[in-house]
Parts: structure tokens; C-alpha cells; sequence
């Protein structure tokens, strides 16, 4: 039956992202396996408002620099992303933020995470432009 | 047995849309989408981002429209910058349009007046729409029962809320640059629950940062209807006391009972103060269509919902989300957009008849700057819990031991970032 859903859920992706390019002109498309299934996904959505869309953060352009603020999550070493998260856990590695949400996740949800973020495609992405605010605004 | 039947269904539909989508315009096509049709009252933190991810989760295969009467965002965070004079109001305010493309979002430009959730249809100023699903996140509606003479656009040009960032937020800064050296800045806190717990005692750092370095002599009452700071409490005490000793006059427990506007005077239960420039931060409830759509009960004006798919618990197929939630969370932009993609997540699920997932867990992180550069955080994981049907704090998360230079480029970076989720 697990085997059936992982087959279904498959061939769900199979055939529709063929024809994601039409819906938009997303560079964003999220790659994920019935294992990461859709509750990883939307806890790993809720670290995007630091580390960006699909761990693409902004304003940080190297895939390998994951020591800024920002850090781009999107194809990390999957143990890169365990060790430090272990380590913001049982404060072995300093932090300034990240211990109280490694504290207040499970190995479990780490290990879930690590996969996913390290499935992500790395695109780059910039900051977003920003206006003139007009008249006719509140 | 019926789980087989909708997973092929879901995968007909999936499939079918995408065929669609190749063969015409997405914007242009008549007939229903597969998946049905989402509609989402407001384009702000928790609305923008909902659009976004029904779009990526469902893989094009939900339609979604966005109802907003605005045609620019103007971030809140980081609005009190502005007041302080470290950031424009231009730095914070964005288009729609790389959302719209990016994810083929509908926009229509209007406002909702009422909602049929028998009919499934909404009503706005200028047409209708119907609906399969209804996500309503309107941010939040001021009260003015209590203060009356604030109600007026007029009363609100010399005594603003500055609580939605816009104009309101310009004319405070030019007040306060306008205000002599040696004057009072007032500011009232109404009770909680209201939009962003750290917000205003934020803003009072910010204000005091400006009469600091300009205006040494001038000084900052601040009337609280709460009996004491209600976020980040030690640290924004220690940051009156010390960086901002002598400027800042800190009264819990004050709720005000009258201005007059013309005099900029304010009367508490124990005083009565003429202010040189009035900052009034009115008592809030969930967005008005919240109200007139019964999402609220009587008793108390925030909506009531299924923490698992945000689905109102007074009326089926509607959703609610942001500020106007009655979450006992705190009310934050990076909260409403954790609850938007818990509820797109929750919407997709049901949408293609499965069920959803049971035990949601998020990440929220808040940042208060205190000067132009340097910024605290409040920072928990809340997951899911089973028995009392919401959602809590798990254990380990906390505050900064003291503000920095470092938590002022994390926020930074955090506004980049939650910026380019919400609208790119
Ligand atoms: C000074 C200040 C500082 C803040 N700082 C922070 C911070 O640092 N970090 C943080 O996380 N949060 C912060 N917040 C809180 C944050 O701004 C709110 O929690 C957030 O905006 C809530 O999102 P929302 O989508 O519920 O509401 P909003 O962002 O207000 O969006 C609601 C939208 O709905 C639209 N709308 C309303 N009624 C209708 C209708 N009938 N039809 C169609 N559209 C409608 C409105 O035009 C609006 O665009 C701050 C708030 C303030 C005031």
C-alpha cells in the first residue's frame, strides 16, 4: 500500500511537471518525494522568511556559502545541514538565532529536512525591487 | 477504497490542467480548472503568500484569484525605520506584478463587500465571483467605539495610527521632523490582543533613536493599556532605561478615555496630556469582511479556526488567515505566512480528497530593531498539539541575550527574504 502511494505520487509528478513551464514563469519548482512528504514541506516553507523560497535565499549568490545570515539552504550537503543543525541543538556550535529553533525540532524533522533542502535546485535570486509609493495609497 | 479513487482523480485533474495550460492562455481559458477555484480576499503577508503556494503545491492545478483593492504592498516591518529615519518609505513599498507572473496568480483590483458561503460567492464593488475554496485575510479593522473623534480621515491627518504603513506612516515622520527640540512625543499601546506584540515598544526605540542624535531635549510618554511590556519584555525595559534614559517615560496601565484633536490633548483615567505630536495605535479586530461575513462571534472579534487547514469553524469552505485569526500567537508577518502555507498545504490535501497533515510544526522568528543598526529576535518552533486543538510553543526557543549590529543584518536579510516569498 506505502509502495502504491510512493508510485502514485510519483506519476503525479512525472506527468504534470512536464508541463510546469506554462503556469507561470516560476524558476521556483519544488522537488520532493512522498518520503519528504507535504508536512516537511511546509515546515521547511516557514524557514523561507530567512533563508528564501525553497532555501533560495536572496542577496547571496554562492552555493556554498551557508555562513551568512541568509544562508542558501537549496543543495546543501545533506550532512552539512544535520551536523550544524545537531550542533545548534545540543550547543555545541555557537549561534545567534539558530539554537532556539534547532532546540524546538526533532532529529527526526532535522534528518527530514536535510533531505529536502538538499534536493532543492539552487537558483539564484535577487532582492525584490522596490517603489515609489503612490498618491492613491492609504 | 475512495483514497485510490481520488488519487486518480487527483493526477487526471493534475494532468488535465497542465494540458490546458499548453494549449491556451491560463489567464484567458473559461472552463473551470481541474482542481477548482480559490479565491483569496487580500493581498498582504498572509493572503500573497497563500496564492503563491496553492500555485507551486498544486502544481498549477488549483486557479487562484486574488481580491485587493491596493495596488502596491507597503511592508509594516520595518515601517517604524521610516520614524526613525533610517529607511524610506519607497524602500518598502513593491509591485504585484512578479508574483502574478511567476505563478500565473489572477488579480482583480477591487474590494469585497460580502460574502455568500451558501452560494459560494463573493461580492465585490465591481462584480462577483464564485469560489469552491475562500481564503479571507484582510489584516486587521480599528476600533474607534471607544475614541470617536478618530474615526475621520481628518482627524487621522493630524493624529495618525501609522499602524498600516502607507501615508500615515510619512506624516508621522514629518511631525516628529517638524516638532521643536524640547517637545512630547506621545504614543498609546492599546490592549492585546493587536497587530505585532513588539510593534509599538519597537517604535518607541525608533522615535527615540531620532530625538537622540536631534532633538536631545524632547521627550516620549508612552501610555500602555497593558499592565506591563507584553513582548520582549526585559530587553525593551533595559533599552529604555539605558540607551534611551531621559527620553523615554514609560506608564503601564494607562487606557485612554479622550482626545481632543484639535489641541492634541489626551485624557487618561489618571491624567490628562497635551502632546506635540500624537501617536493614537487604536484597539483592533479581524478585518471588517471578517465581520460582516459572521467569521467572528459576538463576544470576541477574532475568527475562530481548524488549526489544521485555518478552515473558520462558523463557516464551511472558509478560511482564514493573518491578523484576523484568533491564534492566541503572536499577530506577525512571518506568522501569517506560516499559517498561508500550512492552509495551502491543508487546501491541496483537500482539494484532491486526502486528508491533511495532522500535526503541522513552524518556525517563526521576530526581530525588534532598537536603534537604526541593532536589532533582539523572539524565536520558537510551535508545533500541533493534539489534545488542545492548537498550536504551541516548543520548548527551546527564546530571546536574544542583548541587541547587535549582527541581529540588525539578520533582519535585514530577513525582510529580504520574506519580501521575495511573499511577492516573487
Ligand atoms: C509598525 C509595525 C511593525 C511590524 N513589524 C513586524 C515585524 O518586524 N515582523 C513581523 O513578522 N510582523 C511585523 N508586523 C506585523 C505584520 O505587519 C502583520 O502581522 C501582517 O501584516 C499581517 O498580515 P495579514 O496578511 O494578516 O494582513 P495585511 O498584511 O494587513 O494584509 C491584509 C490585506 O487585505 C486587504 N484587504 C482588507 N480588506 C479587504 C477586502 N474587503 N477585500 C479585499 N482586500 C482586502 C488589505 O488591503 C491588505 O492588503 C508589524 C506591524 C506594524 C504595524
Amino acid at each position: 500500500m506505502k509502495k502504491l502511494h510512493t508510485f502514485w505520487f510519483i506519476s503525479v509528478l512525472l506527468i504534470t511537471s512536464v508541463c510546469l513551464p506554462t503556469i507561470g514563469n516560476a524558476t521556483e519548482v519544488s522537488v520532493f518525494s512522498a518520503e519528504q512528504n507535504t508536512h516537511i514541506r511546509a515546515l521547511a516553507a516557514s524557514c523561507a522568511a530567512c533563508h528564501g523560497t525553497l532555501g533560495n535565499s536572496v542577496g547571496n549568490n554562492s552555493a556554498t556559502d551557508t555562513s551568512s545570515a541568509n544562508a542558501v539552504l537549496a543543495g546543501i550537503d545533506p550532512a552539512e545541514f544535520t551536523n550544524k543543525m545537531l550542533g545548534f541543538k545540543d550547543g555545541s556550535r555557537k549561534a545567534t538565532v539558530m539554537h532556539h529553533h534547532a532546540r524546538g525540532l526533532n532529529v527526526d524533522e532535522i534528518n527530514q529536512l536535510a533531505v529536502h533542502f538538499s534536493q532543492q535546485k539552487r537558483v539564484t535570486k535577487s532582492p525584490v525591487k522596490s517603489e515609489i509609493l503612490k498618491a492613491e495609497h492609504d | 477504497m475512495t483514497d485510490h479513487l481520488n488519487r486518480r482523480d487527483f493526477i487526471k485533474a493534475a494532468g488535465a490542467a497542465g494540458a490546458l495550460l499548453i494549449g491556451n492562455n491560463s489567464f484567458a481559458r473559461a472552463t473551470k480548472p481541474p482542481m477548482g477555484r480559490v479565491v483569496v480576499i487580500g493581498g498582504g503577508y498572509a493572503g500573497a503568500t497563500a496564492a503563491k503556494y496553492l500555485r507551486m503545491w498544486s502544481l498549477g492545478a488549483i486557479e487562484v484569484i486574488v481580491v485587493e483593492p491596493n495596488k502596491q504592498f507597503v511592508s509594516c516591518p520595518l515601517s517604524n525605520l521610516v520614524l526613525g529615519g533610517s529607511k524610506s518609505i519607497n524602500d518598502l513599498t513593491f509591485g504585484y506584478d512578479a508574483l502574478k507572473a511567476n505563478h500565473g496568480i489572477k488579480w482583480v483590483q477591487d474590494t469585497v463587500t460580502a460574502i455568500d458561503s451558501t452560494a459560494k460567492k463573493v461580492t465585490m464593488l465591481r462584480g462577483e465571483l464564485s469560489y469552491d475554496r475562500l481564503v479571507v485575510a484582510p489584516g486587521v479593522d480599528f476600533i474607534y467605539d471607544g475614541l470617536p473623534m478618530l474615526a475621520s480621515a481628518e482627524a487621522q491627518s493630524q493624529i495618525p495610527h501609522a499602524w498600516k504603513a502607507g501615508w500615515q506612516t510619512v506624516n508621522l515622520r514629518k511631525q516628529l521632523e517638524a516638532m521643536p527640540d524640547g517637545g512630547v512625543f506621545v504614543m498609546t499601546i492599546p490592549k492585546a490582543p493587536y497587530r505585532c506584540p513588539p510593534g509599538p515598544y519597537e517604535r518607541v526605540c525608533q522615535v527615540a533613536s531620532y530625538f537622540k542624535a536631534h532633538k536631545p531635549k524632547s521627550k516620549i510618554i508612552v501610555l500602555d493599556a497593558n499592565a506591563e511590556i507584553i513582548s520582549k519584555k526585559g530587553l525593551f525595559a533595559k533599552v529604555f532605561n539605558e540607551t534611551y534614559a531621559g527620553i523615554v517615560d514609560y506608564r503601564p496601565d494607562n487606557v485612554i478615555t479622550g482626545v481632543d484633536v484639535a489641541t492634541k490633548t489626551i485624557t487618561t483615567d489618571f491624567d490628562k496630556i497635551k502632546a506635540e505630536v500624537l501617536n493614537v495605535i487604536p484597539p483592533q479586530r479581524a478585518g471588517k469582511i471578517a465581520q460582516i461575513a459572521n467569521l467572528t462571534e459576538s463576544d470576541y472579534p477574532w475568527c475562530d479556526v481548524n488549526f489544521l487547514t485555518y478552515e473558520s469553524k462558523l463557516v464551511p469552505s472558509v478560511h482564514v488567515l493573518g491578523d484576523s485569526v484568533a491564534a492566541g500567537l503572536p499577530k506577525s508577518a512571518h506568522m501569517a505566512s506560516n499559517q498561508a502555507k500550512v492552509c495551502a498545504n491543508a487546501i491541496v490535501q483537500l482539494m484532491a480528497g486526502q486528508a491533511p497533515d495532522p500535526a503541522p510544526v513552524f518556525a517563526n522568528t521576530c526581530y525588534s530593531y532598537v536603534t537604526a543598526k541593532s536589532a533582539m529576535h523572539v524565536a520558537n518552533v510551535y508545533r500541533y498539539d493534539e489534545g488542545k486543538k492548537i498550536m504551541v510553543s516548543a520548548e527551546g526557543g527564546g530571546v536574544s541575550m542583548s541587541p547587535s549590529e549582527k541581529e540588525g543584518e539578520y533582519a535585514a536579510a530577513w525582510a529580504q527574504n520574506i519580501w521575495a516569498d511573499t511577492l516573487t
